[in-house]
């Protein structure tokens, strides 16, 4: 295993009785990026996640995480790595500060080390002001980002965050992914589940698609986008003028263009042809509003995935 | 398959979390009270009695234990066998693991470089720690009213033997405490586990000893009807309600204090059925205290073994169980 993979799993695979949860997925991760694990509620996100810290059995295939195998070894990748559980939960009756400090004691952490990381991981997370309250009274918002404390508090290599955004709102889902941005920053590999995607796609270096407990695809939003939605470069014009879709459909390299709305139109291409579009526009006597390349979005690539492979329900309903 | 690294790693982190959440809880000041009211009631009962026959009795002391005054049907020994230690053991235990997964706290707790072991160790160590309080508290309570009200210190032996007396009563709680934390482990939702573990104190402690183990013993050793004519039990029926009896905690905890805590009674020199015959020419006096422990020792094994099983059940339950809520 290269150094550059933090973690690796091959053909994992859980089953509860006969039913397996997990089909056999194999994907890794590298150092320093964040990669997203997509899917609906119920694909088997969930169940990935506790296989790789341990806290779950592995029915079949290998994890490495950081090198360490998570059925022999839990307890190096948990003093490695940390994990921010869906609807992470709290001690309410103990303020911020003395959850943490309940957690970094388990960590073995020496007082002096102790408090100043608890300070310091509080303050990046802008929950200073708030340390002494207990974590009764505050939000959901607040507990998520209590969580990404602990996580910081913990110097933690990996960050593995389940579901962090879902149930907050807009404002506070921006500020969540900038921390967990600031992760990345200071060179912590992320790994995050989501089913929303269009958050995630923000932040995401790179990301698998699950479906049924199978690993349908993974990849840069890019790459996935070229896969599933096909041609290379999606730019989108807005023009005014007459007839300019004619002018647009005959410029070398665009496959297909597509309306949007009128006096805006997607090109389909195999590559970047804002130049030749920009000189049609022009030649057909258009007034040139606003040229771009689009990026593919997750939400699109997604719903066209599963648009084109029903899962297996559906396929019988139909 | 040997896994890397202590399974006592953090227990002591856990053992003063927890203890702290007991100790400042509102359930310590009920408990607080409970206690000197307790000690009162144990004085209540005996200081009268005991005051009429002081002058001749070797076990003065003990007797603030033992006794029950005229018209109150209890003893202070009953009413921790049947009440304070069950209901301190099972209230301290019974939302001790569900509530972590209520909280949703477990799998973050767990995802800390520690072993379940040490959640549940820890858990464990910290009721026991606290009901220990409680009952030394207690203890020292009675003891130090009963010097004051009586006038008469206790001697050595009478020492001795409320001492053993109270580390028995700790291991008593211990039982309820791991049946108490089995539940919780089992039941998700604690007034499930609550409503469990108090039933299972109901029928261990009352309906057990006193009418399914009869029952049972009937159907099992059947009454013999030439003893029945003559008013007299039939000695196999007597001894296998003896035997199932003791399956409940209660009837252990009470066989024991009765031999630690009356040893010039006769009833006391055996746990096994006494036959009139046997106690013809026997001795007067009162058992040493090394005789009496050997009597009880049967029994005090019982109660250990009964906590160790049952936390040993409450423990793979618990390893099997999924963390997700």
């Amino acid at each position: 295993m290269s150094d550059d993979i933090v973690i690796e799993a091959k053909g994992l695979t859980k089953r509860y009785g006969r039913t397996a949860v997990v089909k056999g997925i194999s994907f890794s991760v590298n150092r320093g990026e964040i990669f997203g694990l997509l899917g609906p509620n119920g694909a088997g996100k969930t169940t990935t996640i506790l296989m790789l810290l341990g806290l779950s059995d592995i029915s079949d295939g290998m994890a490495r995480v950081l090198g360490y195998d998570p059925i022999r070894e839990p307890l190096a990748i948990k003093r490695r790595v940390g994990y921010l559980p869906d609807q992470v939960g709290f001690y309410d009756n103990l303020s911020a500060s003395d959850n943490l400090r309940f957690i970094a004691r388990l960590l073995g952490l020496e007082r002096a080390e102790r408090e100043q990381r608890i300070a310091a991981a509080l303050a990046h997370v802008g929950l200073a002001d708030v340390s002494e309250k207990r974590v009764r009274t505050f939000s959901r918002g607040m507990r998520q980002r209590l969580g990404l404390a602990e996580i910081l508090m913990k110097d933690a290599q990996i960050a593995i965050l389940d579901e962090p955004t879902s149930g907050l709102d807009p404002q506070v889902t921006l500020e969540l992914l900038d921390i967990i941005r600031g992760l990345k920053h200071r060179g912590v590999s992320v790994l995050l589940s989501s089913h929303l995607l269009d958050r995630v796609q923000s932040v995401c270096d790179r990301v698998a698609l699950f479906s049924e407990g199978n690993l349908a695809l993974i990849g840069t939003v890019p790459e996935l986008g070229r896969q599933v939605l096909g041609g290379g470069f999606r730019v989108e014009v807005e023009a005014e003028g007459e007839g300019l879709d004619r002018h647009l459909a005959a410029v070398p390299g665009v496959q297909k263009v597509e309306d949007v709305r009128p006096g805006r139109v997607l090109l389909l291409a195999e590559r970047d042809v804002r130049p030749e579009a920009a000189a049609a526009v022009v030649s057909a006597g258009g007034r040139l509003l606003r040229l771009a390349v689009a990026e593919p979005s997750l939400e699109a690539i997604y719903t066209q995935y599963f648009h084109e492979h029903p899962r297996e329900g559906e396929i019988h309903a139909a | 398959m040997r896994r890397e690294g202590s399974a006592l790693n953090g227990v002591g982190v856990v053992l003063l979390k927890e203890l702290s959440d007991h100790l400042t809880s509102v359930l310590m000041r009920v408990c607080e009270v409970l206690i000197v009211l307790l000690a009162f009631a144990a004085l209540y009962f005996t200081i009268q009695q005991v005051k009429e026959t002081t002058a001749e009795d070797q076990f003065l002391f003990l007797r603030l234990f033992t006794r029950a005054s005229e018209g109150i049907p209890i003893t202070f020994v009953l009413l921790l066998s049947w009440f304070f230690v069950p209901i301190l053991a099972i209230v301290l235990g019974f939302d001790s693991v569900s509530s972590e997964h209520n909280r949703r706290t477990l799998s973050r707790v767990l995802a800390q470089p520690i072993y379940r072991d040490a959640l549940l160790f820890g858990k464990f160590a910290a009721g026991l720690l606290t009901i220990s309080f409680s009952l030394v508290a207690l203890w020292l309570l009675v003891i130090g009213l009963g010097l004051l009200r009586l006038g008469v210190p206790p001697n050595a032996e009478e020492t001795a033997r409320a001492f053993i007396f109270l580390l028995v009563t700790i291991a008593y709680a211990g039982v309820w405490l791991a049946l108490a934390m089995l539940s919780s482990i089992i039941f998700r939702s604690a007034a499930t586990a609550a409503f469990v573990a108090f039933g299972l104190w109901l029928l261990l402690t009352f309906l057990w000893p006193w009418f399914l183990a009869p029952m049972v013993a009937n159907v099992v050793a059947p009454l013999d009807p030439g003893y029945t004519a003559l008013g007299l039990p039939t000695p196999e029926n007597i001894e296998w309600i003896k035997i199932l009896s003791r399956l409940s905690p209660s009837t252990l905890y009470n066989e024991i204090a009765l031999v630690l805590l009356n040893p010039d009674d006769v009833s006391a020199r055996s746990l096994g059925t006494i036959y009139l015959t046997q106690l013809q020419g026997a001795a007067r006096g009162a058992l040493p205290l090394g005789q009496s422990l050997i009597i009880a020792w049967p029994d005090i094994v019982a109660l250990v073994a009964g906590t160790i099983v049952l936390f040993t059940i409450g423990y793979t339950a618990f390893q099997r169980q999924e963390v997700r809520a």
